[in-house]
């Protein structure tokens, strides 16, 4: 097997955190706030639904995803008629497979950000004069920083991180959906330990770095929470 | 500001443990407390005039302007409302400074309708040494006084304020309370204040609205409310008339001010107001004693001349009693023995000893 630049895997897996990680916190936002306001029977299951990736083996998601999304399941089948082909075995199919892999750890700091904000800002805001966007983008967002940094740092190093569901949807292609992880399983597999060594050490580099960075900028974070909920 | 016609409301709310069932009619430019024991419905009733609380029905209007209407379906929803509100617990952002906190609910109404400039507020609440500070640095009074100040530079049409001395001790309500005064004599707002400590009540309410189980037990001005004796308020240790009076003269060598009031004149501790200027002053039902003569060689400055209005058994072996004094009320509690030893009655004509004054300022 040619070996392949790794510079091309690793933008690609870098592309990919990327795109993955700014869809979920679109995502992420309304349904984190829909999960720490909601009194609806609902709140039970979606929030089970939505950490469900963090108990699931990776092989597990990716079967079924690669199932829903070939020629015959019901995604496959919508993608078809909507004239955008099959997602396995692309880049998008790579994408939609992260959103979901990596849901929780988006959603759930956000959800723990947006329960301590409390409603009494909320309705301190709306005595003045604060429309419930305005409030939300002024008040809620602001306070839910911490919130933000963790469920970015935290969707980013997961989908990094990510292998089997990967390996099951997206295949091996060069430039396409070869992403670091399968690379180097790759290079493990032709022999090719130096190689392997180079992309492995820079993801325990870039792991550790992005652990630290969340570590450090998150004690301020911690504190403010802290010191919302005592003035509750 | 003019005074306009204040709040009218007449509201109902299904609590779990309890109906609120309530109609006001508040007068505006002045302070009104709804007065009434935890759980009494006092908070739920300031929340559904704000339009915080969703199962609220009826109709709520101010200076003429309807919030809510439930016969037309009407619901302004609050961050229409020209209104501002002080939470028992300062809601202040914790993410902006002082500054931010004050200028948040003013940036969001069009300068046409500002009526209170931040300035003024700042001054008002003393917290200009403030305005860099975030808000977890700050004192408990401190974070309430910059709330206040926040509603007020909102320029609300009524400032609703829910027990916001509840949650300070002696020293810090002690540091809130003359900036509260101040606020009613310079802006001459409209402000409903909920409250369940009498003296707060004496000290700051023009109107007052008395709470029970949801229900409007009564309503008037303090003064009348106070002293009411088929009312709560006007028994037990506790109770006390409230007086309007001005300050007439100073008699420098005794440190002494003489104060007039509807009923006569009261001799109190010299004040540093001037001729003239407006002052509260609380007598408490148990520093009034009555004689049937005007007594002699008495060591008690204010003696005043008064009718017995009523009599109603307070607790045992103690009468309150009601006196009338030039259209003004007083209360004496003494003791059941003292009473039927003088032969009270309605209608007669008695001295009351005022043993001491408190100057609410």
């Amino acid at each position: 097997m040619p070996t392949a630049s790794p510079w091309g895997a690793v933008a690609l897996t870098l592309q990919l955190a990327g795109l993955s990680t700014l869809i979920l916190l679109l995502l992420g936002t309304p349904l984190a706030w829909w999960l720490a306001r909601t009194r609806s029977w609902l709140k039970g299951p979606v929030g089970a639904l939505v950490a469900l990736p963090i108990v699931l083996p990776p092989t597990v998601l990716g079967f079924y995803l690669l199932v829903t999304m070939g020629p015959h399941g019901a995604l496959g089948q919508l993608t078809q008629a909507l004239g955008l082909g099959l997602l396995p075995f692309t880049f998008a199919g790579l994408v939609v497979g992260s959103v979901i892999y990596s849901l929780p750890f988006v959603v759930q700091p956000l959800q723990n950000s947006f329960e301590a904000i409390g409603e009494q800002s909320l309705e301190a805001a709306a005595t003045l004069r604060a429309s419930p966007w305005d409030s939300f983008v002024n008040v809620v967002l602001p306070l839910a920083r911490p919130g933000y940094l963790t469920a970015c740092v935290m969707g980013f190093a997961h989908t990094v991180g990510e292998f089997g569901v990967v390996l099951m949807i997206g295949g091996n292609i060069p430039d396409k959906t070869r992403v670091v992880s399968i690379q180097i399983y790759d290079h493990v597999e032709a022999m090719e330990y130096a190689q392997a060594h180079g992309l492995a050490a820079g993801m325990v580099l870039f792991s550790f770095v992005v652990l630290l960075l969340l570590y450090t900028l998150n004690p301020t974070g911690r504190r403010q929470r802290r010191g919302a909920k005592v003035r509750q | 500001m003019s005074a306009g016609s204040g709040l009218q409301a007449r509201l109902q709310l299904d609590r779990a443990d309890f109906r609120l069932d309530v109609a006001l009619d508040l007068p505006g430019g002045q302070v009104s407390a709804l007065f009434g024991v935890s759980g009494s419905g006092k908070t739920s009733c300031l929340r559904a005039i704000a339009g915080l609380e969703r199962g609220a029905r009826g109709t709520v209007s101010i200076n003429g302007e309807v919030w809510q209407d439930d016969a037309r379906q009407l619901f302004v929803p609050v961050h229409q409302r020209a209104l501002g509100y002080v939470f028992q617990d300062a809601q202040l952002f914790a993410h902006l400074n002082v500054a931010d906190n004050l200028a948040f609910g003013m940036q969001r109404v069009p300068p046409a309708q500002r009526r209170v400039s931040l300035d003024q507020a700042v001054a008002l609440l003393g917290i200009a040494h403030l305005m860099q500070r975030k808000p977890d640095t700050l004192s408990g009074g401190e974070r309430q006084r910059v709330c206040i100040a926040r509603a007020l530079a909102s320029s609300p049409r009524i400032l609703l304020m829910d027990e916001p001395l509840a949650a300070l001790d002696a020293a810090r309500k002690a540091e809130i309370l003359p900036y509260l005064e101040q606020l009613h004599r310079e802006l001459a707002m409209t402000v409903l204040y909920v409250s369940h400590a009498p003296d707060e009540v004496a000290r700051l309410a023009d109107h007052l609205v008395l709470l029970d189980l949801g229900k409007v037990l009564a309503s008037g001005p303090t003064a009348e409310l106070l002293t009411r004796l088929d009312l709560p308020l006007a028994h037990g240790d506790a109770a006390a008339a409230v007086l309007e009076a001005t300050i007439v003269g100073h008699d420098a060598q005794y440190h002494l001010s003489v104060a007039r009031f509807a009923g006569g004149e009261l001799c109190i501790a010299r004040q540093s107001l001037a001729m003239g200027q407006a002052l509260r002053i609380r007598v408490q039902a148990r520093d009034v004693s009555l004689s049937l003569q005007h007594p002699s060689g008495t060591s008690i400055l204010n003696i005043l001349p008064v009718r017995v209005l009523a009599l109603s058994s307070d607790s045992p072996g103690q009468v309150m009693v009601q006196l009338g004094a030039g259209g003004c009320t007083l209360l004496a509690r003494i003791t059941e023995k003292s009473a039927q030893g003088l032969a009270l009655a309605p209608g007669l004509a008695v001295f009351a000893q005022i043993k001491g004054v408190a100057i609410l300022g």
